[in-house]
Order: C-alpha cells, then sequence, then structure tokens
C-alpha cells in the first residue's frame, strides 16, 4: 500500500505543479458552463418586434397590448404601412413584425376567418421558429378567449413543456456541457498523463520495477477520478446556484452516475494512450476524435430524433447519449437509479469492454 | 548449480522475432557477479531488445534466460526486486525535485521510510548534494541528472544494474566521474551491465560482447578482442566488425 500512496503523492505533484494543468482541470469547465449557460440561448429573451395595425379595432388593439405585456417580448414601434417593414428587418431592428389586415375584429366576428401575418427574421432559424410560436400562442389564446364558444375555431393549441416547463435552455445545456467537459478532460488529461511518461521514457523505468501494471495504471487514473468528481460536482453547483436547475432526484444517485461515466471516460483515456506514445497524438485523439460525437450526437444540441437514420445508429455508441438520459432523468425528474438501469448498464458495459482491449494492447506490446 | 551462484546473468540460444524480423539472433553469454559488462553494438543490432529481454519488459520467443539465478519467464516478479535500471532518458521526473525523485522510486521498491530517510542522507553527503536536494531536477545539468538518476537505479540496493547509454551527451570529465560511481557500486557487489557509444569506456568495461545484425560477434575481455582482431584499440575492434558484416552483407 505504501508503494501506491507514494505513486499517487507523484501524480498529484505533476498535477498541482503544472499550471497548464490546472486550468485544464479547473477554470474551462466553469468557464465552459457558464458561457453554454449564459450566451448561447435557444429560448426568447427579449424578443424585438413591431406591429403594423391596419385595422386598429379592439381585438386588433388587445392582442397587441397582450403581446407588448409578454416577458419575453418587446414591441418596439408600431409601424404605419408595409413599406416600413423592410427598412426593420434590413438595420436588424426586429426579429418579427406581426400585421393585422384591415377590418380585423370586423372580419373575425362576421366571416369567423381573420388575418393575421407574422413575418420572421428566418436569418436565424431556431430563434424565428420560437418567436413563431410564441406569437401564434398568445394570438390563440387571445381569440379562444374571446370566442370559446365560438364552433368555427376547430383547433386549440396549448403547448406545455413538461419537465422544463419555463423552456429553460440552461436545463439542456448544463447536463450537456457536464457531459462534454468530462468525457473530453478526463480523457484527455489521464491519456496524456499516461503518454507522457511512455515519451519521457519514464514509463519503462516504472514497468521495470516491481509494481504491477494494473497499480501503474490506478495510480495514473485514480487522482483524474478524484479531479473530475469534483469537476463534476462544481459544475452542478453552478447549475444549481446560477442557472436554478433543479435537482428532483437524490445527489448520491447523481454523483454515483457520474462516477460511472467518469470511470468510462478513464477506460477510454487509458484505451487511447495505448494507441500512441506522442503526447500530440494523444491530446489529437481526446479532443477531436471525442468532442464532435460528444456535442453532435448524444442530443445536447440536436435533437437524435430528427437526424437521418445512418446518425442515429451511430449516436447507439456514443456514450454522452446514456450519460445524458441517465442525468437528466435524476435531475429534472427525480427519478432513481433503477429508472436509468438500461443507460447504467450501457455505461458499465463500455467501462469493461474498453479496459479489456486495453490490456489486450498492452500484452501484445509485451510479447 | 554453482555455475548459477557465479553468474547473474545466464542466457542461452535467445532467440526475438518480431513478425519476420529477428531481432536477437541466438544470443548466448554469461554475465558474473560483480563485474561490469560492456554490451556494445552499433545502433539497430538488437541490444535494447536484449535489455528489455533480461529486464522482463519482452518474453523472449525462445531460449533459456536466467537473470539473478530466476527465470524469466516464470520468475519475472522476483527478479524486478532484485534489479535497477537506468535509461538514456535518466529516467527522472523533471517537474519533481530531487528528493522527490529519490523518494518516490525508493517507494515503489517497497522500502520503508525511516530505511529511505537514512540511505538518503547517506546519498546528500556522498555526492554533496545538500543545496540541491530540494531543488526541481530541470534546473539541474545534465551530468548531474545523470548521477541521481545511476543513484536513483541503485537505491533499492539491487544485485544488478541495467545501464543504457547512461552518459551520452556529457563531457569526458563528467563520464569519467560517472565511471567512479559505477566503480563504487561494483564495490559494493553490484553487478553492471552497460551498454555505450563510447568506446574509450568499453575499455573501462571488465567484459565486453559486440552484437552486429542481432548476433554477437565477440565476447571476452578488451585485451582479449584487440589481440583477436589485431587491434590498438576498441575502437578499431568495433569497426573492424563492423565492416567485416557490411562486406559480407553485399
Amino acid at each position: 500500500m505504501n508503494r501506491f500512496t507514494g505513486f499517487l503523492k507523484k501524480e498529484f505533484l505533476h498535477i498541482f505543479r503544472d499550471l497548464r494543468t490546472m486550468m485544464i482541470l479547473f477554470l474551462i469547465p466553469v468557464l465552459l458552463v457558464l458561457i453554454f449557460g449564459f450566451v448561447i440561448k435557444n429560448e426568447i429573451k427579449d424578443a424585438k418586434i413591431a406591429i403594423l395595425d391596419l385595422s386598429r379595432d379592439n381585438a386588433s388593439k388587445s392582442i397587441s397590448s397582450r403581446l407588448s405585456a409578454s416577458e419575453d417580448i418587446i414591441v418596439t414601434e408600431y409601424l404605419s404601412s408595409y413599406s416600413q417593414i423592410e427598412e426593420q428587418f434590413q438595420k436588424n431592428l426586429v426579429k418579427a413584425i406581426v400585421i393585422f389586415e384591415n377590418n380585423f375584429a370586423e372580419n373575425l366576428v362576421r366571416e369567423n376567418k381573420a388575418n393575421v401575418q407574422i413575418i420572421l427574421d428566418a436569418s436565424d432559424p431556431n430563434t424565428a421558429s420560437l418567436l413563431n410560436s410564441y406569437v401564434s400562442v398568445i394570438i390563440n389564446n387571445f381569440i379562444s378567449e374571446k370566442f370559446s364558444l365560438n364552433k368555427t375555431i376547430p383547433l386549440e393549441i396549448e403547448p406545455r413543456m413538461w419537465f422544463n416547463e419555463e423552456q429553460s435552455s440552461s436545463y439542456m445545456y448544463v447536463p450537456g456541457t457536464m457531459a462534454l467537459i468530462l468525457m473530453v478532460i478526463t480523457a484527455l488529461m489521464s491519456s496524456v498523463s499516461i503518454v507522457r511518461e511512455k515519451e519521457m521514457g519514464t514509463m519503462e523505468i516504472l514497468l521495470i520495477s516491481p509494481l504491477k501494471p494494473y497499480q501503474i495504471v490506478l495510480g495514473k487514473l485514480a487522482p483524474y477520478a478524484v479531479l473530475s468528481v469534483i469537476n463534476a460536482v462544481s459544475i452542478i453547483l453552478v447549475g444549481y446556484f446560477i442557472f436554478n436547475i433543479p435537482i428532483l432526484g437524490s445527489w448520491f444517485t447523481l454523483i454515483l452516475v457520474n462516477f460511472i461515466f467518469i470511470t468510462m471516460a478513464l477506460s477510454l483515456g487509458l484505451l487511447i494512450s495505448t494507441l500512441t506514445n506522442r503526447q500530440e497524438t494523444a491530446m489529437f485523439i481526446s479532443v477531436f476524435v471525442l468532442l464532435l460525437p460528444t456535442m453532435l450526437l448524444s442530443g445536447f444540441i440536436f435533437p437524435l430524433e430528427n437526424m437521418p437514420n445512418f446518425l442515429q445508429y451511430l449516436s447507439y455508441i456514443v456514450p454522452a447519449k446514456y450519460y445524458l438520459n441517465a442525468i437528466k432523468s435524476i435531475m429534472l425528474k427525480g427519478q432513481g437509479i433503477l429508472y436509468s438501469w438500461k443507460e447504467i448498464s450501457v455505461l458499465i458495459g463500455m467501462t469493461i469492454l474498453l479496459i479489456g482491449l486495453s490490456i489486450k494492447k498492452f500484452k501484445i506490446r509485451l510479447e | 548449480m554453482t555455475e548459477t551462484e557465479e553468474n547473474i546473468i545466464e542466457v542461452k540460444n535467445l532467440v526475438k522475432k518480431f513478425g519476420n524480423f529477428t531481432a536477437n539472433d541466438n544470443l548466448c553469454f554469461e554475465v558474473k557477479k560483480s563485474e561490469i559488462f560492456g554490451f556494445l553494438g552499433a545502433n539497430g543490432a538488437g541490444k535494447t531488445t536484449a535489455i528489455k529481454i533480461l529486464s522482463g519488459l519482452l518474453f523472449p520467443t525462445s531460449g533459456k534466460v536466467m537473470v539473478a539465478g530466476y527465470d524469466v519467464y516464470k520468475h519475472r516478479n522476483i527478479i524486478k526486486k532484485n534489479i535497477g535500471y537506468m535509461s538514456q532518458g535518466f529516467s527522472l521526473y523533471e517537474d519533481l525535485t530531487v528528493k522527490e525523485n529519490i523518494e518516490f522510486y525508493a517507494g515503489i521498491y517497497g522500502l520503508r521510510s525511516k530505511e529511505i530517510k537514512f540511505r538518503f542522507a547517506e546519498l546528500v553527503e556522498k555526492l554533496g548534494i545538500q543545496d540541491m536536494q530540494k531543488e526541481f531536477v530541470k534546473s539541474l545539468p545534465l551530468g548531474w541528472k545523470q548521477k541521481i538518476a545511476f543513484s536513483v537505479a541503485i537505491f533499492h540496493k539491487p544485485k544488478l544494474v541495467f545501464l543504457d547509454e547512461p552518459t551520452s551527451g556529457v563531457d569526458p570529465i563528467t563520464r569519467r566521474q560517472f565511471w567512479d560511481l559505477i566503480y563504487e557500486a561494483v564495490e559494493n557487489d553490484i553487478t553492471v551491465f552497460i551498454t555505450t557509444h563510447y568506446l574509450d569506456e568499453a575499455e573501462y568495461c571488465d567484459r565486453i560482447s559486440i552484437m552486429v545484425d542481432g548476433r554477437i560477434d565477440a565476447l571476452g575481455t578488451p585485451a582479449e578482442l584487440k589481440q583477436e582482431f589485431n587491434a590498438k584499440n576498441m575502437d578499431e575492434v568495433f569497426v573492424k566488425l563492423v565492416r567485416n558484416n557490411n562486406l559480407q552483407n553485399e
């Protein structure tokens, strides 16, 4: 045991003495969460719109006032003619313009059919489609309230977003960023730290020493396991206190699932370290090979359901997908660990497979 | 059994193949206890492979290899406790201090902390590194790194130490100082197995083997080899051997 603690001490010295390592481990993760949480949002906040009300009747005025009363929408200007529309978009003054036709209220009452046009700036399609549904909901609400007995309004759309009622995008981005950070940083740091020993020639000395290979590997990986768990907890705390993400499930379960994911990332780092003798190569594989699938195929940014079949099948080998499903059900739905048994089994299975492959690669080198 | 007691390394018909390439072609040699055995050869002659097999990093393809009285196939773990190793990369961690490096290596060889303290004090005294012990290895001159790396390799008092080009890149005076440490280790009953590119250093060895193309083509004391090849110094022996081999290949 004495041998092993000496080894751990040395590993921690390597980590704490290297400023770059410390920054990658502790500064970058928190910064990334803040950036993803604050900057990249797909919710509407303070979206500017203009209104062109050609009718100026009671109905159109009440809808307009409802729009401007909405927390997420700011009505910046009331236009008076079609000719002003182009300029509003050209100068990027508004994201959308709502147009009420002539005799809006009259048509509504007499013909049960009136036209509202929403023109959207679709250069940012995400915002455009979100804004479209926001505005439509407000208008539909008004109409169904005023004409609730009227049978000619056949469809009442009332979207309700479960588990994220406010449609807060940080609910999505914080778990997603956690997956990204834990995956890339854990695999990166552990693989680079093992490969560094190979590059420096110190790995040979360790292998010649009475230390068993598994002790060397455990000694190299254990510090990163500890630091990654600390990392995961600090990200959760940032999410909890800064973005008000609820943690409905138990903390213990949440940390356990994180630990399982971290172990998987470490075994991936171990496998990467057996593939190369150069730190740069290990870094390249960790960042580029792991970053893109984790970002694109985990369901973190783009919904998997909308992807071509081929990519959907590919997403089955992306570990972050299972991790995300599991922690979302714990954090946002308050489910226990048994609810996510499939995801957890897949992650554990992947870990065993990766360690098995690493041992095999290692043995080939010996013989 | 008597033979085993006198020899710390016994190699019979050692063959190591990587696919079709034969790195070690039927090697046979012994290393006697407490001698300095020079293991020479051109780059790519198969020295590193042989050292890796002797130190338990690689398994041989065939042949019998005994190190410190134990079979490399069966008793790798016992052998590991009895050997030390220093590579040309001088094998110290640059971001740790001299003291931390020594404590670390002593620790993985299972020395108790009391013992480590005692031997470390002894070493500091011997090398005169009172001022240096808390410095980071990266700030030391190459010569010192090599001396300290050697001291680390024999800190656990192994029966046998492998030195893989330990003196590359330093001036003759530093090399001479390094050899003083080697002689001292031999006096303490540590057998030294050394590879080097400096053929003047070969003269300091008790016996030498010269590898060419995976074979040992010459084996004996420096005096014997010079006589055999009718050469003034080891340089000439080496050149003649390698040139002969090149002629045969053409």
